[in-house]
């Protein structure tokens, strides 16, 4: 296979590449094959953007505070306070 | 100390903060019981370190770092030892790419499947499936997912954290992605 070839069909490559880029840097000639790839592979094109999409999505999720998220019931709320109050008085 | 120095108050602790630790827990850790446990041992290990307490940070603030801790802690528990379910991950992946030339098998390959063009942002139905394919990850995948998405946390400090080395580091961050984008494909088109 031509080195043009193996860049070109190597879709396992360029969704690494994808990665990595998004949360590092990858060099100058992974940049070149990737954009290569890209340009003749619409699936890694849509990879890409999906996988971007999870990225954003993902960090919406743990950073958002919705009402309804999990709580702590009232018991035991009540019993770690009381624990609090154990050990504050022990100094 | 400044006017602007952050006081702790232990007194008032778990109604201020008891449910926002929790939630921060459960959604790294999706174990109730072991998510309460961890919440009571930082308010624990909270009261050993007044002391040391700057106020630099706020009181959530600094409480949050203390639950971090711990959690990494557990993330490192969980995921040494055998890693079977690592195993398990990797063989569901095998098959994504041709063997030889490393192209997407047409069965594998991805295709549109309606979050590229609307929003889903907050979408609960959404947000319950991206949980669950979460949670379906291997632990020490989801653990170095976490640590990097979600926490910004350095890649150095992941690595020194997890035992893992940087090429392996990336080999898991790609790894993760391709099974997270599967299961998110399978489950919401």
């Amino acid at each position: 296979m031509s080195q043009l070839k193996k860049i070109q069909y190597n879709c396992k490559k360029a969704t690494f590449l994808i990665e990595k880029k998004m949360l590092s840097r990858i060099t100058f000639r992974e940049h070149i094959e990737l954009r290569i790839h890209l340009l003749g592979c619409s699936v890694c094109r849509i990879y890409g953007k999906q996988s971007r999409i999870i990225n954003d999505m993902v960090r919406q999720l743990f950073k958002s505070s919705m009402p309804g998220e999990a709580k702590l019931d009232e018991s035991f709320k009540k019993e770690l306070q009381e624990r609090i109050e154990i050990e504050l008085n022990k100094n | 100390m400044s006017a602007e120095s952050n006081q702790l108050d232990p007194h008032t602790w778990v109604k201020s903060h008891a449910d926002y630790l929790y939630a921060y827990t459960i959604k790294r850790i999706s174990d109730e019981e072991q998510a309460k446990d961890l919440v009571q041992e930082t308010f624990l290990a909270a009261l050993e370190k007044v002391d040391r307490f700057e106020g630099k940070s706020s009181e959530r603030t600094w409480l949050t770092a203390i639950l971090k801790n711990k959690i990494i802690d557990v993330y490192r528990k969980k995921s040494s030892g055998l890693r079977k379910d690592v195993q398990a991950a990797e063989h569901e992946q095998e098959d994504f790419f041709d063997h030889d030339d490393g192209h997407w098998r047409s069965a594998y390959a991805p295709q549109a499947f309606g979050i590229e063009d609307v929003d889903h942002l907050g979408n609960k139905e959404f947000n319950n499936i991206l949980q669950m394919c979460l949670q379906k990850l291997p632990a020490l995948w989801m653990a170095i997912f976490t640590m990097k998405h979600m926490d910004d946390a350095d890649t150095t400090l992941i690595c020194s954290e997890l035992k893992v080395t940087p090429s392996n580091f990336w080999v898991i961050i790609h790894r993760t992605k391709l099974n997270l984008r599967a299961c998110l494909q399978r489950n919401w088109e």
